[in-house]
């Protein structure tokens, strides 16, 4: 007993190495932790950098994490579009009308087919939520053979109303998936309350479930804006010929197939693409993770 | 039944003897309320608009793929010239004996199973990471790993491309930096990387490790958090090691959240396409097709073979089919149909 008690620390010297131990694990884990948020921040970085490096910079054999001698003339080239033909702006507008339409789209169309399944029970229900759950998983590299035949009988290829229709309706399992978790986390004696106080059905809609439903819009949503704004297999399908209806994913694969080299040019071209996502991303942060846990991982 | 309710008259006649006061007539609105109610219809009309946009441009275009497949549909057929020509099986006679189908299913295959693997590892291993640092720490991390996940597949994959160029790019000139116990030299300056396969999938795989790890680190950090911490100190008391713990405690208790990443990242990882598409330099080199860009190329290149490409697409669906009906599955019992 008395050789036990003696081996044993004091209880002070204890409570030092418990707390030395303590905070040198949590300095290694901040360590590590920077570590893979540097690792996995680099490959942005390097696009940024290398965007505002002139030729000189770029193209020397030993890289350096910074510009030397920072320029804009990469943006220049990409914004006056003396490469394509068409300045950059023709093709963000091109996204955002697309991205932003079959966003609306496929969240209305996606809210109404979740109050049906959140609020009623009805005949096939299952069977619905089980076809959702598998359209979703259907390969686009293989239904684009027949959409692009279909298309071009209903003369929608190199139009940006066709590629409308496919977002939307490609958008909305996952759109729907998420958003039915939202609507049904409203509870329901509220819309019973308003409705014993004499309001309709589509009062209801209004004025009780679409404001509270609205956080869960807006996270839900993301997942089919970056779908539409980063979709590439329709677009490089359906706009074959028509550079001036490029959206910017298919804007920035052309740059790149055409101008192999300049990689200066290519790198301001993908920044200007994907700057916009970034900041919208950092931007709802908070809101996106409440998507994310509460639909994606429920399935 | 004294009290006769307003607007429906003659249910009870007037004691008086007057003529019942005819009701206001309803507006279309509200008998088409009526109507929704009595016959319960109210969820199909909701159902409708999704159903229309699903059934159209995505039911529909699955089963031409399937009536495609059996058929002999090329340019001529396109344009009209000649009628479709029904062959049977031909095109998948066709295709299981064509060495290049084998080959892209190959290259599908083992990159499916390289990428799955190791975006579970990097993404559980962060997950984890995140679960033991403090909160700002936590939410800085989780931040960056969100702006690989939200960037675009076409600027990935570019930027990569670039990171690995031969000339100028950043990856060569780090590993002819290397020490030789590290394998690395001045062999590696001016290495191609989208030359041939093996490398071109290496990069491949760093690049799908890289946008699809933040998903399976978020998702895997949101069920940790409902593990009560008891169960880890517990465990940690009576000398259980963090890979025990792990094994023991933590993946049992988050089964049903890895079962689901598992065939999720099975499916998006096998149909990989646009930045295969983008590394390997559009359709040019064939050596280096996987099977979604075999398809692909099928169809539209010239001269297009919808009908083979439509066989090869269907072969495609039928694979990730089977794999969608385990994540159904796992997603019904997760409670995905209440």
């Amino acid at each position: 007993m008395t050789i036990r008690a003696a081996k044993t620390p004091s209880r002070t010297v204890r409570a030092h190495r418990r707390f030395w131990t303590s905070r040198t694990r949590r300095a290694g884990l901040n360590l590590l932790g920077l570590l893979v948020a540097l690792i996995t921040l680099f490959p942005i970085l390097w696009m940024i950098s290398t965007a505002f490096k002139p030729d000189t910079e770029w193209y020397s054999l030993t890289p350096h994490p910074l510009p030397a001698h920072p320029t804009l003339s990469n943006f220049r080239s990409v914004i006056d579009g003396n490469v394509i033909g068409w300045p950059y702006w023709t093709f963000l507008k091109n996204s955002l009308f697309v991205t932003l339409v079959s966003v609306a789209a496929s969240s209305a169309v996606a809210l109404l087919a979740a109050i049906a399944v959140a609020r009623f029970k009805f005949r096939f229900r299952s069977t619905y939520l089980i076809m959702l759950l598998i359209v979703q998983m259907l390969p686009q590299q293989a239904l684009v053979i027949a959409l692009f035949i279909d298309f071009r009988s209903l003369n929608l290829l190199d139009s940006l109303v066709g590629l409308i229709l496919v977002y939307t309706a490609f958008a909305v399992p996952v759109t729907f998936l998420m958003l039915r978790n939202f609507v049904a986390a409203v509870p329901r004696e509220l819309e019973e309350a308003a409705a014993i106080d004499g309001a309709g059905p589509y009062r209801v809609f209004w004025r009780i479930l679409l404001p509270l439903v609205a956080p869960g819009l807006v996270a839900t949503s993301v997942f089919a804006f970056v779908f539409a704004y980063n979709e590439f297999i329709f677009a490089l399908t359906f706009l074959g010929t028509d550079t001036a209806k490029f959206t910017l994913p298919l804007y920035v694969q052309y740059f790149y197939g055409r101008n192999g080299a300049n990689w200066g040019g290519i790198m301001a071209a993908s920044t200007l693409f994907t700057i916009p996502v970034l900041a919208f991303f950092l931007i709802i942060q908070r809101r996106l993770a409440a998507g994310l846990l509460s639909g994606a991982v429920k399935g | 039944m004294v009290r006769t309710a307003h607007g429906q008259p003659g249910s009870v006649s007037d004691p008086a003897g007057r003529p019942p006061r005819p009701a206001p007539p309803l507006s279309f609105r509200q008998r088409s309320e009526i109507w929704i109610r009595r016959h319960r219809v109210a969820p199909y009309f909701l159902l409708l608009p999704s159903l229309v946009l699903i059934a159209g441009l995505v039911l529909w275009p699955a089963a031409q793929i399937a009536e495609l497949s059996f058929q002999n549909y090329g340019l001529p057929q396109l344009v009209g010239t000649v009628p479709t020509q029904w062959v049977g099986l031909s095109n998948y006679s066709q295709i299981l004996h064509d060495p290049e189908f084998w080959l892209s299913l190959r290259l599908s295959v083992f990159s499916a199973v390289a990428m799955v693997v190791l975006t579970l590892v990097v993404g559980t291993l962060v997950g984890l990471l995140l679960n033991r640092l403090g909160s700002k720490m936590r939410a800085f991390v989780a931040a960056v790993a969100t702006l690989a996940w939200a960037t675009p597949t076409v600027s990935a994959s570019v930027i990569f491309v670039w990171l690995a160029t031969p000339d100028g790019g950043v990856v060569d000139w780090f590993l002819s930096k290397l020490p030789p116990w590290l394998d690395g030299g001045a062999k590696w300056a001016g290495f191609s990387w989208t030359n041939s396969a093996l490398p071109a999938y290496t990069l491949l795989t760093v690049l799908v490790v890289w946008t699809g790890f933040p998903f399976i680190a978020i998702s895997v950090l949101a069920g940790l958090r409902t593990i009560p911490s008891e169960l880890h100190d517990s465990a940690r008391v009576d000398g259980a090691g963090p890979w025990r713990i792990f094994w023991r405690v933590t993946y049992p208790l988050l089964r049903p959240i890895f079962r689901v990443l598992f065939l999720l990242s099975i499916i998006w990882d096998f149909g990989v396409f646009t930045q295969v598409y983008i590394v390997i330099g559009e359709l040019g080199q064939r050596d280096m097709y996987n099977l979604g860009i075999y398809e692909y190329s099928t169809a539209f290149t010239l001269p297009p073979a919808y009908g083979l490409a439509s066989a090869l697409a269907f072969i495609l669906t039928i694979i990730l089919l089977i794999i969608t009906v385990g994540y159904v599955r796992a997603s019904v019992r997760q409670g995905a149909l209440q």
